[in-house]
């Protein structure tokens, strides 16, 4: 199975899971993320998102992804990882993306889905746009998710800077 | 002169389109590339003003303005990413 996949097409956590496993009995913990299309975007409280638009940067996206995977398995005790990420047009309650981590014990298996997904939200080359009643527009970057890879030691300036 | 295949992603792309080809200088950089794609005027230097927020990525990797384009170099400008 590619540890890497981008796809329109929805996705079943559990097959996702299943196969991430694959049979290695070595396993004893499979954490996972699944981030899903709010309704209400940034700031909450504002304008209802009636759709969303996922561009990507096809090749790229799978390199840089992979790279990430290959950092989360250099950085912690992890025996597999798999991320599947959606682009096309999404409604509000859409999945959107799916990061899975097996281990031997859920502490690498925690800490190691949520490095995946802090260095996916900054890095991977994906933009969104969102449908409201008043028009389109491009999702801004938050600065906040900056602050979540620094945490792990790795400063980037995505939505910071020029 | 090195060919340069320039590609643009979301706002930019809706502005400038998908992609072109641009001949440089031997031992250009990314940065110069910028400048020298903001100098067309109209929306390349809209869209490319350097008080924008534009990320660069060469060969498909995120780069820094100071890196030197091979000949036949990809190199993609966007907006901060805002996948996930």
């Amino acid at each position: 199975m590619a540890r890497v996949r981008i796809q329109t097409a929805d996705f079943d956590v559990a097959a996702e899971l299943a196969a991430l496993r694959d049979g290695d009995l070595g396993i004893g913990a499979v954490a996972s993320f699944v981030g899903t299309v709010r309704e209400r975007g940034h700031p909450a409280g504002g304008e209802p998102v009636q759709a969303l638009e996922l561009e990507h940067y096809p090749g790229m996206t799978e390199k840089s992804i992979e790279a990430m995977i290959d950092a989360a398995h250099a950085r912690f005790d992890i025996r597999g990882a798999c991320v599947v990420h959606r682009v096309g047009r999404l409604l509000p309650g859409d999945q959107i993306v799916l990061v899975a981590v097996a281990s031997a014990h859920r502490g690498q298996a925690f800490q190691a889905c949520e490095f995946i997904m802090d260095y996916l939200k900054t890095q991977a080359p994906f933009w969104k746009k969102e449908t409201t009643p008043s028009g389109a527009r491009w999702v801004d970057a938050r600065v906040a998710d900056d602050e979540a890879l620094a945490r792990w030691g790795i400063e980037v300036a995505n939505a910071a800077g020029r | 002169m090195p060919t340069v295949h320039v590609r643009y992603f979301a706002a930019l792309r809706e502005a400038l389109g998908p992609h072109e080809t641009v001949e440089l200088p031997a031992g250009s950089t990314v940065g110069a590339l910028r400048e020298s794609l903001r100098a067309r005027g109209g929306h390349h230097a809209e869209l490319l003003a350097a008080a924008r927020p534009v990320r660069a990525a060469l060969n498909q990797v995120v780069c820094a303005d100071d890196a030197e384009l091979p000949e036949g170099a990809e190199v993609a400008f966007f907006p901060p990413v805002t996948g996930g």
